[in-house]
């Protein structure tokens, strides 16, 4: 087993620290402050390609593997948590189900300008009464001649109203399953702009307040009947297999905020002085930064693995992935609560305050232990397999 | 059109200067990044190639691992890089360098040359205007703008407090600063696509027209007597003071350090 990254892995992560450090760190407090979405970062970030990263060359993307994608929003998150979760919803969510399941035409019709950035990407499943439990869902889509008609709502959809192309799931029917009579759902593509398409409220959110966190309203919606995505019926499936990749992304983007945090309280506690030395210099804090650090590096080599094993999906579509994604989010997310947590603590009264950012990372970790699946979901994927 | 750009590996300022015994820079044990200059002249060929299609090559001289730089060069999009290394080229100053990437280029087709106005470790802003003279092609220093038009280029050369507009006809070079331009990022791809990439080697054998005797460490008519780190100073005294009571403060200042 070997633990070194390629040179090119080297190389991307200096080019994504680089840019996170110059571009994503200096507007990361105003972002939070003033909760508006940060447009001009993500159309450099468009522009350096890293809305692209796995998607391959032939639609328009970068043609790397998971791998660097997660080394992307990692470095992003360490400066950034609402950056890297925009970058993650756009490329896992929605860029990674129509490739997966998309047709030829679908791919060539929405892959290269979601890749390039010329349009941003959202997925939309959660609704008021259906979180973990997807069959709680409402939303219908009803055929009509050659259109799908849509009415329901979605709610907490990440890139809500920045987004330009989304992923919406919808009952198309009842069927009987094992005696019962169940849920049809499907998957959709459905455009900004359809008549019939609007946006309700802007969640208020405790972290990642940059990014564009919104209700979708779909009434009496009206989509071409060749945007269903994937086969009908199969919508739990597309869903499921689809949140098994945003996970990683999102364990990706828990790991940075956990080392962004670290970073800058190994910082802190070199300069800080009381009785007469710096903070660092007493036992109790190097205790607490050997742990901090010790579990994001158990952190990293999950996430690592994960995406690793999703990079192996890619090649002979049959490896599974959905433990280890799981096991990289609960432990990664959990990682990025205690050790930001902790990094408050370690600085004190100033880390209370706004101006540290470790305030910042504390309230931006706690939605990691939330969305794509709490941490009770994750538990639940990790034991059912193992005790199927 | 083919454009050649020249680029220098050095020492990241940021990660701290590490020296031989013999108080030579220790370049392998420190962290290296493309000499700011070169990246903004490899930035101007770029949007040359992205304008009028040009072919840009990219040239660096160097320890083997300056084949880093080349790749991050075709990371960003250039088209060939070109590695020339050779013991017998080591220890080089200006002169010996300028001799060496001359030598190399007269192998080479282009129109223009790009170079950086000079390194960050050496800051001298030699090694360009020198190579143009090797060559016997025009040379237009401090590049702050470069326009084409039809065979000769039009450059706003820099100046304390102006600039002049200078036309030359083409073959010719431009040294570039820094503040050129942006240089763009690399992509994640072209990272993938530049370790997949052959990079040419090039060893003393492969210089055109150039004598032994300019060449390396016994071609280097300057030797460095010694190189340390920059003594960092203190803080300073910092006072404020009203106009007229000032200069009698630092009068006396420099009174009773003797400066004066």
């Amino acid at each position: 087993m070997d633990f070194t990254l390629s040179k090119e892995h080297e190389m991307a992560r200096t080019l994504f620290k680089e840019f996170a450090e110059k571009e994503v760190k200096p507007l990361a407090i105003e972002v939070d402050e003033t909760e508006e979405f940060p447009r001009a970062t993500v159309e450099k970030m468009a522009k350096a390609g890293f809305l692209g990263i796995p998607i391959p060359k032939e639609y328009g993307g970068q043609g790397c593997d998971v791998m660097t994608y997660v080394m992307c929003v990692e470095e992003l998150a360490k400066v950034c948590g609402t950056t890297a979760v925009i970058v993650s919803a756009h490329t896992s969510l929605c860029c990674d189900p129509i490739l997966t399941y998309g047709t030829e035409e679908q791919k060539q019709k929405y892959l290269p300008d979601l890749a390039s950035g010329r349009k941003i990407g959202a997925f939309g499943l959660t609704e008021p009464g259906a979180g973990t439990d997807a069959q709680g869902q409402q939303t219908k889509a009803v055929l009509d001649g050659d259109e799908w008609v849509l009415n329901g709502s979605k709610i907490f959809i990440t890139n809500g109203k920045e987004a330009d192309v989304y992923v919406i799931f919808a009952i198309t029917g009842m069927v009987e399953k094992r005696g019962r009579m169940t849920k049809e759902i499907s998957a959709f593509i459905v455009e900004k702009g359809t008549p019939g398409f609007s946006f309700g409220t802007k969640e208020k959110k405790m972290g990642i307040r940059g990014s564009s966190t919104y209700e979708l309203i779909f009434t009496d919606c009206r989509i071409p009947k060749e945007n269903i995505l994937g086969q009908q019926g199969k919508g739990f499936n597309i869903a499921m297999h689809t949140l098994d990749g945003g996970r990683i992304g999102i364990a990706a983007q828990a790991l940075g905020i956990g080392e962004g945090a670290l970073d800058r309280t190994i910082a802190y506690v070199k300069e800080r002085k009381q009785f007469g030395r710096a903070i660092g210099a007493f036992q109790n804090t190097q205790f607490q930064i050997a742990d901090m650090a010790t579990k994001a590096q158990a952190a990293q080599l999950l996430v690592y693995k994960a995406a690793m094993t999703k990079d192996q999906y890619t090649k002979d579509h049959k490896t599974s992935y959905s433990v280890e994604a799981a096991q990289a989010k609960l432990y990664a997310a959990e990682m990025a609560m205690e050790v930001t947590t902790k990094a408050v603590q370690l600085h004190g009264g100033y880390g209370y305050t706004r101006e540290y950012e470790v305030e910042r990372m504390m309230r931006d970790a706690k939605i990691t232990e939330i969305y794509e699946g709490t941490s009770e979901v994750q538990r639940m994927v990790i034991s059912s397999n193992l005790l199927k | 059109m083919k454009v050649v750009v020249c680029v220098k590996q050095v020492p990241d300022t940021k990660g701290g200067v590490k020296f031989n015994p013999d108080g030579t820079l220790d370049r392998a044990a420190m962290l290296t990044i493309m000499n700011p200059d070169d990246k903004a002249g490899l930035e101007a060929a770029l949007r040359l190639k992205d304008k009028y299609g040009a072919e840009v090559t990219v040239v660096t001289m160097g320890l083997p691992k300056a084949e880093e730089v080349l790749r991050e060069a075709l990371a960003m999009g250039a088209d060939k890089g070109i590695l020339v290394t050779d013991r017998v080229l080591g220890g080089a100053d200006t002169w010996a360098t300028s001799q060496t990437i001359a030598g190399a280029i007269r192998s080479l087709e282009y129109d223009l040359i790009i170079t950086g106005r000079q390194a960050i470790d050496g800051d001298t802003a030699q090694v360009g205007p020198q190579i143009s003279e090797h060559l016997g092609i025009p040379v237009i220093s401090y590049a702050q703008n470069i326009e084409i038009e039809g065979d000769s280029v039009i450059v706003e050369r820099q100046y304390d407090d102006r600039y002049h507009v200078l036309k030359a006809k083409m073959p010719c070079l431009i040294t570039a600063l820094a503040e050129l331009n942006e240089p763009r990022y690399m992509t994640p791809g072209g990272i993938f696509d530049a370790y997949k990439a052959e990079i040419t080697t090039w060893g003393r054998a492969d210089l055109k027209d150039v004598d032994d005797s300019n060449l390396g460490l016994k071609g280097s008519p300057t030797q460095i007597a010694r190189a340390s780190d920059k003594v960092r100073k203190g803080q300073g005294e910092k006072v404020t003071l009203d106009p007229s009571e000032s200069v009698a403060y630092i009068i006396d200042k420099l009174k009773t350090r003797h400066v004066i």
